[in-house]
């Protein structure tokens, strides 16, 4: 009860924000210099992700400063509301709530692990707010109020496996990863994807380790043997940051060398990287939406920028980087083209924007609230970047549902038809399978 | 195959001499043309071309080639090599003026196979044993038939008795590999590579299945038998080995807390963050050498323990005199003010070194493994383990050897008494409290060499350190040490039938159980001690 008029104070709250803020923009241009948009950034800026999210506030807050300097958006001047949910899942829906209703922000650009954003998801639906997810992820979901601008499986892992069939004739699997939900799902599509292209179950190890594994020895030599069957073998990792840099320790202790066993990791990109000495591990691979290698002038500019932005001239950037730049353009866009930036104008003004991306291509925002991006194959070079090895023809549409999966083949998200983010296709409803 | 290359080169040469203005397409021609290409596929065939041309700089070439520093510049297919003093011709070693225009020709795992393969059958013959040695490695791995004669040529001449062995596995595999060879010699190699009996040689030997020859599949089958059993043996030593690498791990992480929360009985959150400035103090040692005096890089780890050792023993000294002492007696409290002294900790790493991990590199003594019958052993581990029996022999010398540690006995059993007799006890505490962070802090150092060194270094640490000590008994070294090996074996053996999330929670279970059973540990502490 008590939490039922909570979240009615705070429609109502909502309300009063959107429609006040619609009269003011309609009013007076005069004190809009005063006036802000607020934009909320929910990074974890302490604890475990703090690695790998700290980046990602600032790459926010270097994207706002821009188009401050460009003149704002509306006529306003943006303005970062930064909190720290402290790698704490739970957390994380507080601080999207004090972001949302206290401060009032217009969207909030943030989260990385699923479980994060699962547990944020209940606060946006709640109180209508907008959320960019700039991280790969599973897939499986289509939500009105969330906008995922990092890769679903489609867009990372299934051109991955597809790349190691074709050019290195791989026919038996390691799918390794850490335990938890973006692993397991990503590695049961992977499996259900194998098997239909013929791959027997034999050839097909799926293993788990804890988060933050750090003694790979006994792993690692499974993965050799496994290898030693007669058929050329591949390892597809979802290992989770931290438990990366000792597995690549140990496979070149144990003298596995690319041409080997070569591993395809979905979770390790510059920053990974820079932790550790990668000339053993030339040639290793890595599957993503974006490399700091690729030479294009946007993509020079913008490496340029956040050099200076940070003042190192050594820093590097990575995949989620370039989501929330693609992601953050797609906003200001949507606000300009609804002209406010009231939460149901601006989600109904997203599916159909489009941006150029930093590697020479255009994205668009999907009616299913996914992005297309294009897909890269690198391989780790001894300088700590990547070499893009293959890419695909155009950009790939990003699935919400998977078509390897029984459960989700026949769903479908659209938001702009439909109005539905699981629709069934065989029994015509919206409410998934 | 040499002799017939000798002659193909001498009628080339003759040939590019005579039709010099022509100048006809010979086959280094060809190779170098297509190497000067941005197709992995022309790049692959153009080593395997250039290889079998008989180039006198096809050497210079791959290897430049696979250093990275084999440019081409499209427009005129001009192939240039990156030396010290600037770019020179591949094919004539002239040297070339500009740099403008050149891109690297670009590697990817084909083309390093071919580059192995070929680099392979060109260094059968050369004059050092670990190149003819890593050159037959190369053409086992690349398992090419084409090679075949000039491994015949390479074993008449071989004279080291290891490099011959290799040679003639690698002779076996190519022979395996071209099913049209004569049946005996194949049945022969089937044997050769029974008497390798490694998991390379097993993969060859699976993929023999579906052979043409009943004789080969019959062998195969058999070979296969006799290396999968000697591989079983050969995997419980390694898994037993994998147990102790582990053990001295866990001991190393948890010696520091045997002192502090064994002997002191503080409850010391922060232990972790002790490991995790070791490693830091580590990696800040390593920046210095690399900047200042970089040929001192192998001694960056001795330089790095004492320096560990202070830096961790001090920061525990004033975290004893700031807090510790004034919580003695009351656990909860000092749980949390220890806890809130590692988040503390954390986030001023965090803010100081930044959130990202930090490179630590590993000396030339640590990388790479040793074979000893099978077991692959890998160099750093080795260490580590010795490194961890030398803390712990080190520790029980201090407490049973000197005074220091005579006075820490004393006073940790019976404290009046101690002060009676003239024991200056709150310095006591405080040293024996930096003793711990500062061996915490050593363990950090060998930490950095297997783990990332973040500021979540010593979070990962910290629970199975407690685990070691409580289940060896507190207050008992030796407990520690076997509780480490214990620990660290029976989850190295559950592992592979478990998995590890598993294995681990087994583990716990089966701890938890025995605490039940054995409240004190594996080696409770007697007398009058325990009721202090």
């Amino acid at each position: 009860m008590e939490i039922m008029t909570m979240s009615w104070k705070a429609w109502l709250a909502r309300a009063t924000v959107a429609g006040g803020v619609a009269m003011g923009a309609l009013a007076a241009t005069a004190v809009s210099a005063q006036e802000t948009i607020k934009v909320g950034i929910l990074h974890s800026l302490s604890g475990t992700m703090a690695i790998s999210e700290t980046t990602l506030k600032d790459v926010m807050l270097m994207l706002i400063d821009e188009q401050n300097k460009k003149g704002g958006v509306l006529g306003k001047k943006l303005e970062a509301v930064v909190v720290d949910p402290a790698s704490n899942w739970p957390l994380f829906a507080e601080k999207a709530r004090e972001l949302i209703a206290k401060d009032k922000v217009s969207a909030v650009f943030g989260c990385w692990t699923s479980v994060s954003r699962k547990s944020v998801l209940p606060v946006f639906k709640e109180l209508n707010s907008i959320l960019f997810y700039p991280v790969q992820y599973e897939g499986e979901e289509s939500e009105r109020n969330v906008f995922y601008t990092g890769a679903a499986p489609n867009q990372q892992a299934i051109p991955a496996v597809d790349y190691l069939m074709k050019e290195e004739k791989v026919e038996r699997w390691v799918l390794e990863g850490t335990d938890y939900v973006y692993p397991r799902t990503t590695n049961k599509i992977l499996e259900a994807y194998l098997k239909a292209k013929g791959v027997k179950p034999e050839d097909i190890s799926i293993n788990y380790t804890p988060f933050g594994q750090s003694d790979w020895q006994t792993r690692v030599a499974a993965i050799k043997s496994f290898g030693s069957a007669g058929k050329k073998t591949a390892v597809v990792s979802t290992i989770n940051g931290d438990a990366n840099v000792p597995f690549y320790k140990e496979l070149a202790n144990q003298g596995i060398k690319a041409t080997d066993i070569p591993v395809v990791a979905f979770s390790v990109g510059e920053e990974e990287l820079a932790g550790i000495d990668t000339k053993p591990l030339l040639g290793h691979l890595a599957a993503w939406n974006y490399f700091q290698s690729v030479d294009t002038p946007d993509n020079k500019a913008f490496i340029a920028k956040w050099r200076e932005f940070t003042k190192n001239p050594k820093r590097v950037t990575n995949d989620p980087m370039e989501a929330h730049y693609i992601g953050f353009n797609m906003w200001v866009k949507a606000v300009e083209k609804a002209g406010t930036v009231d939460p149901d104008k601006v989600i109904a003004a997203l599916p159909g924007t489009k941006q150029a991306n930093l590697t020479g291509g255009t994205s668009e925002m999907l009616p299913n609230h996914h992005i297309t991006k294009p897909v890269f194959i690198g391989e780790i070079k001894g300088d700590g970047q990547f070499d893009v090895v293959w890419k695909t023809d155009g950009l790939v549409p990003g699935d919400a549902w998977s078509k390897e999966l029984d459960g989700s083949k026949d769903l479908e998200a659209d938001w702009v038809k439909l109005n539905c983010g699981n629709y069934n296709t065989k029994t015509k409803k919206c409410g998934g399978a | 195959m040499r002799r017939w290359l000798t002659l193909l080169l001498a009628l080339a040469a003759l040939c590019a001499a005579g039709l010099q203005p022509a100048r006809a397409q010979s086959p280094a021609d060809a190779a170098y043309a297509k190497l000067a290409s941005d197709s992995y596929s022309d790049i692959e065939g153009g080593i395997a071309a250039l290889a079998l041309s008989g180039d006198p700089k096809a050497g210079a070439v791959l290897k430049a080639l696979a250093d990275g520093k084999l440019l081409y510049r499209p427009d005129d297919k001009t192939l240039a090599i990156q030396g010290a003093a600037g770019l020179t011709e591949a094919r004539t070693g002239a040297a070339l003026p500009g740099a403008d225009g050149f891109k690297p020709v670009r590697v990817n795992n084909r083309v390093r196979r071919a580059i192995d393969a070929a680099q392979g059958s060109l260094n059968l013959v050369a004059p050092s044993p670990g190149l003819r040695r890593a050159a037959a490695d190369a053409v086992f791995k690349a398992r090419d038939a084409a090679a075949l004669p000039a491994l015949d040529a390479a074993l008449a001449r071989e004279t080291d008795p290891g490099v011959k062995r290799a040679m003639e596995e690698a002779r076996a595999a190519a022979l395996l590999a071209k099913s049209d060879a004569p049946e005996a010699a194949r049945i022969g190699a089937v044997a050769v590579l029974q008497g390798r009996g490694d998991g390379d040689a097993l993969a060859i030997l699976r993929g023999l299945s579906g052979d043409a020859s009943p004789g080969v599949r019959e062998g195969a089958a058999r070979a296969i038998a006799s290396v999968e059993t000697r591989l079983a043996i050969v995997a419980n030593l390694q898994n037993a080995w994998y147990g102790i690498s582990l053990g001295s791990v866990l001991l190393l992480a948890a010696i520091g807390l045997a002192i502090t929360f064994g002997v002191m009985g503080v409850i010391n959150m922060a232990h972790g963050e002790m490991v995790m400035l070791g490693a830091y103090t580590t990696f800040l040692v390593q920046e210095v050498i690399r900047q200042r005096m970089p040929g001192l890089f192998d001694w960056s780890l001795p330089i790095a323990i004492p320096l560990a050792f202070v830096v961790a023993g001090g920061v525990g000294i004033l975290i004893e005199r700031g807090i510790i002492r004034h919580l003695y007696g009351r656990p909860l409290e000092t749980l949390l003010a220890t806890w809130g002294v590692s988040l503390i900790l954390q986030q001023a790493v965090r803010s100081l070194f930044g959130p990202t991990n930090r490179e630590v590199g590993a000396p030339s003594y640590m990388a790479g493994a040793v074979d000893v019958f099978g077991l692959s052993i890998t160099w750093g581990r080795l260490w580590i383990v010795l490194f961890a029996l030398a803390v712990f022999v080190g520790l029980n010398l201090i407490l049973k050897a000197t005074s220091f540690g005579l006075k820490t006995r004393a006073v940790t059993q019976n404290r009046r008494m101690a002060a009676a007799m003239g024991i200056r006890t709150p310095w006591v505490d405080a040293f024996t409290f930096g003793l711990g962070s500062g061996i915490a802090g050593i363990a950090g150092v060998a930490l950095s060499q297997i783990d990332n060194v973040s500021p979540n270094l010593g979070q990962s640490y910290i629970i199975d350190s407690f685990l070691v000590v409580v289940f060896g008994g507190v207050g008992n070294l030796w407990g520690t040490l076997v509780a480490a090996l214990t620990l660290g074996v029976a989850n190295k053996f559950l592992e592979p039938f478990a998995g590890a999330v598993l294995g681990k929670i087994l583990l716990l279970v089966f701890i938890v159980l025995f605490i039940q059973k054995r409240p004190r540990g594996l080696f409770a502490l007697k007398g009058r001690a325990v009721e202090a």
